[in-house]
């Protein structure tokens, strides 16, 4: 059971009128295996779990949510969500808004009160929604999308409106979910939390997965250069250059690009060099390089 | 599926009370009632009727308008403002179909609409009773009135459903609830009473008329109530056409109403893409 995918799509096509928002995606999320997706505003992420949710329909290509069909009953029942923006009634208070969760999902309301706990809102939920603040909300709507033993979990923008604490607090909440054994779909901006938290990276740009797979294997494909910054001995920078190309960042530095193969060979070159280089500093490309190198902003 | 749809209805009504509905349409029933017994009370020697009975006539006219404004007004936001607010789109990733949102929200309302009329209507019904009289036929006709006023209401919150699936936003079904509300409560009878007129005692007044007023909920409310009891038939002056029809076609058309648009409005409901 647990190599079969929980979550899978072919080829994928979505359009709206003319606009053709999503062009043959292709995915698969194992049950456990948390992915993040990314991509630019507008690029589809949201439009994704809408189709797999079956809110709306697809143009071309399949879908299946624990085998079942998008919008389908047994979908419903093995799917959670929680939306981009959660919106509810304001008149109502959280443990209402949860009990009517729990009941229309066939949950016991004896499950209400501990994920109230579970997410924090133990205190809060007797008042009404309309008087809470946004993480408040936020909470609720994860509360509600733990409810029952879900098989596949689409978090869209999950950290929104929360603080760094209540953002630790959802990771660990996430980790569980996935612990039991559901497949999580992550729509994220937030790269470094994706970074840590996440088993797989899928990227969209412009309605196409250019990227899917774990982050050291991405880092690997792109073949981004690593950024060495020498620190000359003092007048030494001119005759730095010289000798090893690169670029004169100020007075005193200089900077080098290389590819990952060629790391170990520079470094034998620059320790050659002895005393006229005072400092080395070395970055391998960010996580927010490659996401650039993928989702093409680098090339604009 | 039962109990989907009483976990719906149960916050439907929860939110009802809140925003003050249960309170505004009681409190606006019962005021209207009151002041229209009230106002009868006067010339009632003259019809040998009962005080009850005038009573029942004038408040069987003050439901014809006022029942299905209350009802458009509570139900043109249910599915609109859901829509607008997000909400519809993660309650219809639970397992819970169209179908059951729509009568759960139905069932809650009606029941609110339900109380107010009982209230209302009953409480003007028994201030005429104790001052003026009732027999058991106006005690009946009383009770008519109640009943096919929660059916009326019951057409006009599934109607209301279906134009808050079609408007699109609540300020474009707000403004069709109120088109509605004109063409089925005003526009409707005054474009009969032109073609009567027209015709003046042809056969479209004595064959085709009476037929049409068994389309519109809101006719086919009056009819029931005034073919139903002589005393507030002579009261509204509405007899020709009721005795025009055969008996069951007023109940049978108002019955099949609420039943008609809760299809329809299952249907609106279904093109919406949350
Ligand atoms: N109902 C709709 N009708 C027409 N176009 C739509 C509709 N919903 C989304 N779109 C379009 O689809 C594209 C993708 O939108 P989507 O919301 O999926 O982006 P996203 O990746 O979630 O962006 P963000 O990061 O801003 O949340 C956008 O160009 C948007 O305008
Ligand atoms: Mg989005």
């Amino acid at each position: 059971m647990t190599d079969k995918p929980a979550l899978t799509l072919e080829k994928v096509c979505k359009r709206y009128g003319k606009a053709e928002i999503l062009k043959g995606i292709s995915l698969t999320v194992k049950p456990g295996e948390r992915v993040a997706l990314l991509g630019h505003n507008g690029a589809g992420k949201t439009t994704l779990m809408k189709l797999i949710l079956g809110l709306t329909k697809l143009t071309a290509g399949r879908i299946t949510v624990a085998g079942a069909e998008p919008g389908s009953a047994a979908a419903r029942r093995a799917s959670t969500y929680l939306p981009e923006a959660v919106a509810f009634h304001k008149l109502l208070s959280g443990r209402e808004q949860l009990r009517l969760f729990a009941r229309l999902a066939g949950e016991s309301p004896r499950c209400v009160e501990p994920l109230l706990e579970r997410v924090g809102l133990g205190e809060a939920a007797g008042r009404r929604i309309g008087t809470w603040s946004k993480g408040m909300r936020q909470r609720l709507g994860l509360a509600q999308a733990l409810l029952g033993q879900p098989r596949v979990a689409l978090l869209d923008e999950p950290t929104s409106g929360l603080d760094p604490i209540s953002r630790h607090d959802l990771y660990a909440v996430i980790d569980e979910i996935a612990a039991r054994g559901a497949a999580v779909l992550i729509a994220s901006h937030a790269l470094t939390e994706v970074e840590a938290r996440t088993d797989r990276i899928a990227i969209l740009r412009q309605g196409r997965l250019v990227a899917d797979d774990t982050l050291e294997q991405l880092r690997a494909q792109a073949g981004l250069p690593i950024r060495l910054r020498l620190t000359a001995q003092r007048d030494g920078a001119e005759e730095l250059q010289t000798r090893l190309g690169g670029l004169r960042v100020n007075g005193t530095a200089v900077e080098l690009h290389c590819r990952p193969e060629e790391k170990m060979d520079r470094l034998a070159r620059i320790t050659a060099l002895g005393g006229l280089v005072a400092d080395v500093e070395m970055a391998p490309p960010s996580l927010e390089d490659l996401y650039r190198h993928y989702s093409g902003e680098d090339r604009r | 599926m039962m109990s989907r749809i009483l976990a719906v209805s149960a916050s439907e009504f929860a939110i009802a009370r809140r925003n003050r509905w249960v309170f505004m349409a009681t409190g606006i029933m019962t005021l209207f009632a009151l002041a229209l017994t009230f106002a009868g009370a006067a010339p009632t020697g003259s019809l040998g009727v009962d005080l009850l009975t005038v009573s029942v006539a004038s408040m069987t006219t003050l439901s014809v308008y006022l029942t299905p404004l209350l009802a458009l007004l509570m139900a043109f936001d249910a599915i609109a403002g859901e829509a607008e607010r997000g909400g519809l789109a993660l309650l219809m990733t639970y397992p819970v179909s169209r179908g059951e949102l729509l009568l759960g929200k139905f069932a809650a309302q009606l029941g609110v609409l339900a109380f107010a009329v009982m209230v209302g209507f009953g409480a003007a019904g028994a201030t005429a009773a104790l001052a003026g009289g009732a027999g058991a036929e106006s005690l009946a006709a009383l009770a008519r009135l109640i009943g096919t006023s929660i059916l009326l209401g019951g057409a006009f919150l599934a109607l209301g459903y279906a134009v808050s699936a079609v408007g699109g936003s609540s300020t474009g079904a707000a403004g069709l609830a109120a088109g509605l509300w004109l063409v089925f409560v005003v526009l409707y009878d005054l474009g009969l009473l032109g073609a009567v007129v027209f015709d003046d005692g042809g056969t479209f007044t004595r064959t085709v008329f009476p037929w049409l007023l068994t389309v519109n909920p809101a006719d086919a409310f009056r009819l029931w109530n005034v073919a139903a009891a002589e005393g507030v038939a002579l009261a509204t002056g509405m007899t020709g056409a009721a005795s025009a029809l055969p008996a069951w076609a007023a109940p049978a058309a108002l019955i099949l109403w609420p039943l008609l648009a809760l299809g329809l409005a299952r249907i609106a409901f279904g093109r919406i893409e949350p």
